[in-house]
């Protein structure tokens, strides 16, 4: 601990001069294309940015705050951000919300933790920022006063953010890149910029941030006990040998031929992709898909262990009771009703939490526009014995090319505590 | 030979018709409430598992009314609480409709009365006025089969399942649509009279049939919000 300190201490001494050149930076807003939707636009982005999902809490008014994310430095509230003049933003201006947003430092120049996405956002044009002021602005104001955050010391110290944004925070406008086409630059600002899903699908440190290195390399969500698979990695999620209109209907609708959403990606399509213009979806998709252009094939590597025959054997055994009905017995699945397990990133990854979750708590994907009248998986927990739930898991990750490797019955107990909803 | 290379053919064609999997699941709302199945059973008709009730022949409405509550959290059972987080009304009563017209085996749970036996059925079918205590039967039906839109049956349950739920009501984890009478219901009972009508009514043998009263056929003496 006192290493670590000492070491923020050090960055924080060659941080303020880093973050005064940042600040000088201008740069012009990237053209943005008409949405196709009856909404506003405003309200279109806002819905991109899923600023819902942490500015309510549960049960109460949207945008109106105190939502509680707890964090492994302890509990932070969400603020209100319905235009209340006392307890929400009815006071700011639109040039404040898009300092805000553009450098992770509130109206007051306080320096944001990043629970709030401004690494992320930053990225947001001007004119996207002032649509969105202009929407939350048409609110209904509720007053509901701001939470104080809870976080144990030495977090509790917002200095420590200097150190931090030295470390993870780039200030600047998204910047499209010129040899690329005007979709992909679409794409890329929506899934670096608005929709922030570097903030699940990258590697979060001890010090919970991500450096470009991790960036959409996959990560498991702090607290949440969900791994959100990696962006950028043949191996795992295997975006590269998804077609564009698979990866689309997956955002937008929840399900697709190659697998489906559940647990906080469910949320995310609920709160956000579901509402997802056919053009964005499709450009977000394009960008997805062109993170592996940078990579070559990679290989699996050779399994360090394997299970052994009577393992196999009596995971096979369940498999065929229990799943094969709608799985099939050569894991094909029956898309997009039911995922494929065969060759599904969800299942091969290195950590087996997903599909440990799975089995102990189905899942529901979304009801979407697209997939108006979602297939569901029952739970396993209450009838399967953490031996059995690691066995047919086991199976199921080794087989039919699967390249997972086995997993005990102590993995399987844990995720029997893990949490089921934020 | 001919005749052993027919035998031979048709065992052949018929083997792999017998193994050929389909490739796409049924259009049908039995394929999608599947994930209702390894605690409610296959058709809602419920398990051996003393913590989950049967589902099949309640009221659409008491069963849209769970789920919604369940999706809002008025009602907090979090693997419930997770598996309708994200759906809609119109697919809820899709759902709710569906368990509702399955048939309910309403036989009798089993259990044995407990002591106190005359005091609870006199609790049960006349109620405790000394502590505003309605008769269950006042709502739930003479036979205790419940009522369309929104009270469901009583019988058909297993005494852990219904303390619970009562319990639910009186600590805050179980909510219905203000006025929540079973919440003051529940509170005005002591915690023996909890675990006696449970176990009363888990007692009681099976009726026929076994479907919710329609909607008017008597007049319940509450206002709750459940049963508009």
């Amino acid at each position: 601990m006192k290493s670590n300190l000492a070491f923020v201490a050090i960055v924080c001494l060659g941080l303020s001069a880093a973050g005064a050149r940042a600040a000088n930076v201008a740069t012009p807003a990237p053209a943005i294309h008409a949405v196709d939707s009856p909404m506003s636009r405003g309200e279109y982005l806002a819905h991109l940015g899923d600023c819902v999902a942490c500015h309510t809490k549960h049960g109460g008014v949207p945008f109106a705050g105190g939502f509680a994310m707890p964090t492994p430095f302890g509990t932070l509230y969400s603020p209100n951000i319905t235009p209340d003049k006392k307890t929400g933003i009815g006071n700011w201006t639109a040039t404040e919300f898009y300092q805000m947003l553009h450098t992770g430092r509130s109206r007051d120049g306080t320096l944001l933790y990043p629970a709030m996405p401004f690494p992320a956002y930053t990225k947001i044009p001007r004119e996207d920022a002032d649509a969105l002021f202009k929407y939350l602005r048409s609110l209904k104001p509720v007053s509901q006063p701001n939470r104080d955050n809870e976080l144990r010391f030495p977090y509790n110290n917002r200095s420590l953010m200097f150190g931090w944004r030295a470390l993870y925070f780039t200030e600047g406008t998204f910047k499209p890149a010129a040899e690329r086409s005007a979709q992909f630059n679409r794409g890329a600002y929506l899934v670096e910029g608005l929709g922030h899903c570097a903030s699940c699908h990258s590697t979060i440190n001890a010090l919970g941030g991500s450096s470009d290195d991790s960036a959409f390399a996959g990560g498991l969500i702090p607290l949440q006990n969900w791994y959100a698979p990696s962006l950028t990695s043949n191996l795992e999620s295997g975006l590269g040998s998804w077609s564009v209109a698979d990866i689309a209907a997956l955002l937008k609708g929840g399900a697709s031929m190659r697998g489906a959403v559940y647990g906080p990606m469910a949320e995310v399509t609920h709160n956000s992709l579901q509402y997802l213009s056919d053009d964005d979806a499709t450009a977000m998709s394009v960008y997805l898909k062109s993170l592996l252009e940078l990579k070559p094939p990679a290989s699996h590597p050779a399994a360090a262990n394997l299970p052994s025959a009577t393992a196999l054997a009596a995971g096979k055994t369940i498999y065929e009771a229990r799943c094969a009905a709608c799985h099939r017995s050569d894991g094909q699945g029956m898309p997009p009703a039911y995922p494929p397990l065969a060759g599904n990133p969800s299942i091969e990854m290195e950590l087996s939490v997903n599909p440990l979750r799975m089995v102990l708590n189905g899942g529901y994907p979304p009801q979407t526009a697209e997939n108006p009248r979602p297939y569901g998986m029952p739970p396993f927990a209450q009838i399967m014995s953490d031996e059995e739930v690691a066995a047919v898991v086991t199976y199921i990750r080794v087989s039919w090319g699967n390249h997972g490797s086995p997993v005990t019955p102590r993995e399987a107990n844990a995720m029997r505590v893990a949490p089921l909803l934020d | 030979m001919r005749q052993l290379g027919l035998i031979c053919l048709s065992l052949v064609l018929s083997s792999s018709a017998w193994t050929a999997e389909p490739s796409a699941a049924p259009d049908t709302i039995a394929a999608r409430v599947q994930g209702c199945q390894t605690c409610h059973g296959a058709h809602g008709e419920g398990t051996a598992d003393t913590n989950f009730p049967r589902i099949a022949g309640k009221p659409a409405g008491y069963l849209l009314n769970q789920l919604q509550n369940f999706r809002d959290g008025q009602r907090s059972y979090p693997p419930m609480n997770y598996l309708v987080a994200y759906m809609h009304d119109d697919y809820l009563a899709e759902i709710a409709g569906y368990f509702a017209a399955q048939p309910a085996k309403l036989q009798s749970m089993g259990e044995t009365a407990s002591a106190g036996d005359a005091a609870t059925r006199l609790l049960v079918t006349k109620g405790d006025v000394v502590h505003g205590i309605p008769a269950c039967v006042q709502c739930h039906g003479a036979r205790l089969t419940g009522i369309e839109p929104g009270i469901p049956g009583l019988i058909g349950l297993n005494g852990k399942y219904i303390a619970a739920q009562l319990v639910s009501w009186r600590v805050g984890t179980r909510h219905a649509k203000k006025p929540d009478c079973m919440h003051d219901i529940a509170s005005r009972l002591s915690e023996t009279q909890v675990r006696q009508v449970a176990g009363w009514l888990a007692s009681r043998p099976a009726v026929d049939p076994t479907s919710p009263a329609p909607a008017g056929a008597w007049t319940t003496p509450l206002t709750c919000g459940s049963q508009p």
